[in-house]
């Protein structure tokens, strides 16, 4: 490959994969940040992940509706109260989720897996019937499309650099909430040990309500996200469930930091590949490379220490 | 392809045939402009005991409503539906309204295979409107061979297949390529392709006619590339595209996709109204630009037989008919139109072999001539696919296609295209 290319040519292509790469990874951690707070705190296997990312670029979609029919100054900085509600909104079903079926299903963790299952078919219905079932195309704001040239060659897309910056600030902010809040720490004691919680006072259930909720509206922030960069309609959500699940498994599924690595490492795998082979092949290279680490490592790349 | 034993006949004496069954019969009606169902009674033009009573015909609608599909095949019902309604304003078929029974695939090739058995086999349906995707096609075509059914299948496809029980509405893939990569050759002067796909049957065989047919014109492909079903990030391969420098991006790719690849390929600043690289699609209709968002795909491309913009009177009352039906809002494609085809055709079949026997029905159907319809003239070919134009269309940014050529005549279809395989 290198042969084709002048010296300029290459460390352009070095500069824009590795920068494709981030994009990805913001990606990767974005979508994933719910689950792993979801899996990995409470042991849910939340297969519905996909649809309450998708509530959010629906209410993202609705908030554009609205401020173009009715208060098209707010158009530019829609897109924060849209994320904004897209919490909210995802969020709330989450913990209307939780209170309905989840709840009752904490000791048979096989049995989430088919519920919640069931509950993302409904929810792509739901979609249909509500929206339609074709795609719906949400506008942006101009200042968030395009990109900045570097060079004649490198060039820096906007919404990469938001989607970038978002994550960043999701990130801190679930490590804030998780290791360094009052909220936080009742949470990991609850995972640690659920009747010895209960036993100093900590009420479990609405613990669990809480986290089941903050992770479903941080997979609703993402949603709203990515309606800059991929498609929302009815089954979108099905085309990020599967990268999801591989990214948490793979972090190890308690630990969010492992989360982030794993995130880093298929991203960049994935993306290098890609560039010297075609989508596909990469795909099933990275799977395979994952796979083969699982077997190695069955707990993941992070594991926490605890006794069982 | 004929399967049926009856030697082959010319359309006209197969009716003249028909006539002659009749004869005992009053003989009227037929010189008359309205057509009776009395003049055609049940027990004639039924002799194999489909649903045909002496005021009814029933057909079947078979497409997914429910999942993933459904974003795409829902134009197609609302085609279909919109053609029936028209026939039976126009007094029906053979004198008989025209009664539909739909079913749901559910984006699910067994589930497709089930219910057209369901329709054949039980409802005895005359025809069936229905299938999209190449793979819910073959799900039902060995359920339409084996009790000899007709489908009339809308969507442009890979090609490679001829079925006696099929009638291909839509292109075959040669007469959807090879006239949009002359046209970018002849006008844009285009030397070099980058081809893109997602990774199934009818991208790969499409991208593989386009590769043949580019080589043989002496220029260049610079790039094939194709990205699983469902995939969300292009942004190496628009790294790629930008290293490369072609003259032409040829993108087949399909789905969620599509708006994620076109909406990356806008963020990492190419911009398609400046054509450097310009960008050709198969895959993008008027329906898919609704997802992706036409300030999104600017600039590009399209080739296919149907734009919604066609100018022809015949469109415009299409359109206005359609919107009646479904709503201000809606959008028609390529595959839409196509499927609007279906009904007609099947009734032009019917009324020239007076019978709604489907081995009558398909001897009849070659050279039946569609000349109301929306994309303009259309004839049903020996090999059961349609002589249809080509046209190439500039995507606007309301999400409309202007339409800045059509082949000066027919294209004819070529399933098994010589030296492209």
């Amino acid at each position: 490959m290198i042969g084709d290319y002048t010296l300029v040519e290459f460390s352009s292509i070095l500069a824009m994969q590795g920068f494709a790469g981030l994009i990805l990874f913001s990606v990767f951690v974005l979508m994933a940040l719910g689950l792993a707070v979801i899996f990995g705190q409470m042991g849910v296997i939340n297969m519905a992940h996909g649809e309450f990312m998708i509530l959010g670029a629906y209410v993202t979609w609705l908030c554009s509706q609205f401020v173009t029919a009715y208060v098209p100054a707010l158009f530019p900085i829609y897109f924060f109260i849209a994320m904004a509600l897209a919490f909210v909104a995802s969020g709330a079903l989450g913990i209307l989720v939780e209170w309905a079926l989840i709840r009752h299903l904490y000791k048979r963790p096989l049995d989430t897996l088919l519920a919640t299952w069931g509950l993302s078919l409904i929810l792509q219905q739901l979609y249909r019937s509500v929206f339609g079932a074709r795609e719906v195309g949400v506008s942006l704001p101009d200042w968030m499309m395009g990109s900045f040239p570097l060079t004649d060659i490198i060039e820096v897309p906007i919404n990469g650099l938001f989607v970038m910056a978002l994550t960043i600030l999701i990130s801190l902010a679930v490590f804030l909430l998780m290791f360094r809040s009052r909220w936080g720490k009742q949470v990991r004691a609850v995972v640690q040990n659920r009747p010895m919680a209960g036993a100093v006072g900590i009420n479990t259930k609405k613990v669990d309500r809480l986290t089941f909720g903050l992770g479903c509206g941080v997979a609703g922030v993402a949603g709203s996200a990515f309606t800059m960069i991929g498609s929302t309609g009815p089954t979108a959500g099905q085309l990020y469930i599967v990268d999801t699940f591989l990214v948490v498994v793979f972090g190890g599924a308690a630990s969010l930091i492992g989360t982030i690595a794993s995130a880093f490492t298929i991203s960049q795998a994935q993306s290098t590949m890609e560039f010297f082979m075609s989508g596909s092949m990469a795909k099933v290279l990275t799977l395979l490379t994952v796979v083969g680490i699982l077997m190695l490592r069955p707990e993941g790349l992070f594991t926490l220490k605890m006794r069982r | 392809m004929m399967s049926d034993d009856t030697p082959r006949k010319s359309p006209i004496a197969t009716r003249r045939r028909v006539l002659a069954g009749m004869s005992a019969l009053p003989f009227m009606g037929i010189l008359g402009t309205k057509v009776s169902a009395a003049d055609y009674p049940t027990a004639v033009v039924n002799t194999t005991g489909l649903a045909v009573t002496d005021d009814k015909v029933t057909v079947g609608i078979l497409h997914s409503v429910t999942g993933t599909m459904s974003i795409s095949e829902t134009g197609s019902v609302q085609a279909e539906k919109l053609a029936i309604k028209q026939i039976n304003d126009a007094g029906g078929v053979l004198g008989r309204q025209i009664d539909f029974i739909q079913e749901d695939g559910a984006s699910d090739w067994p589930t497709f295979a089930e219910k057209a058995k369901k329709l054949l086999v039980q409802d005895k349906v005359a025809s069936v409107m229905g299938c999209w995707t190449s793979a819910s096609r073959k799900a039902v075509l060995p359920v339409f061979e084996q009790y000899n059914g007709m489908l009339y299948y809308p969507t442009f496809y890979e090609g490679l297949e001829q079925s006696p029980n099929v009638i291909y509405t839509g292109q075959e893939a040669t007469q959807q390529i090879i006239a949009g990569i002359d046209w970018v050759v002849s006008n844009k002067g285009a030397k070099s392709f980058y081809l893109l796909g997602s990774d199934y049957i009818w991208p790969r065989t499409s991208n593989k006619i386009a590769r043949k047919h580019i080589e043989k014109l002496g220029l260049e492909v610079v790039g094939e590339e194709y990205y699983p079903l469902g995939h969300t990030q292009f942004n190496s391969v628009i790294n790629k595209i930008k290293l490369r420098k072609p003259d032409v991006i040829y993108a087949i790719v399909v789905g969620g996709s599509n708006v994620a690849f076109y909406k990356q390929l806008k963020a990492a600043g190419i911009d398609m109204t400046k054509e450097k690289p310009l960008l050709l699609t198969i895959s993008v209709t008027e329906d898919e630009i609704l997802g992706i968002g036409g300030e999104n795909i600017v600039g590009a491309y399209a080739c296919m037989k149907y734009f919604q913009s066609l100018p022809n009177d015949n469109n415009v009352e299409f359109v206005k008919a359609f919107k009646e039906m479904w709503g201000d809002d809606i959008v028609i494609g390529d595959v839409t139109q196509a499927a609007y085809l279906g009904p007609w055709l099947w009734k032009m079949a019917v009324e020239k072999a007076g019978s709604f026997d489907i081995d009558k029905v398909r001897e009849a159907s070659p050279g039946i001539e569609f000349a109301k319809a929306p994309e303009g003239y259309v004839r049903i070919h020996e090999n059961h696919h349609l002589w249809s134009k080509t046209r190439v269309g500039h995507a606007l940014d309301d999400g409309q296609y202007e339409v800045v050529y059509e082949t000066e005549d027919l294209v004819e279809p070529e399933p098994f295209p010589e030296g492209y395989q």
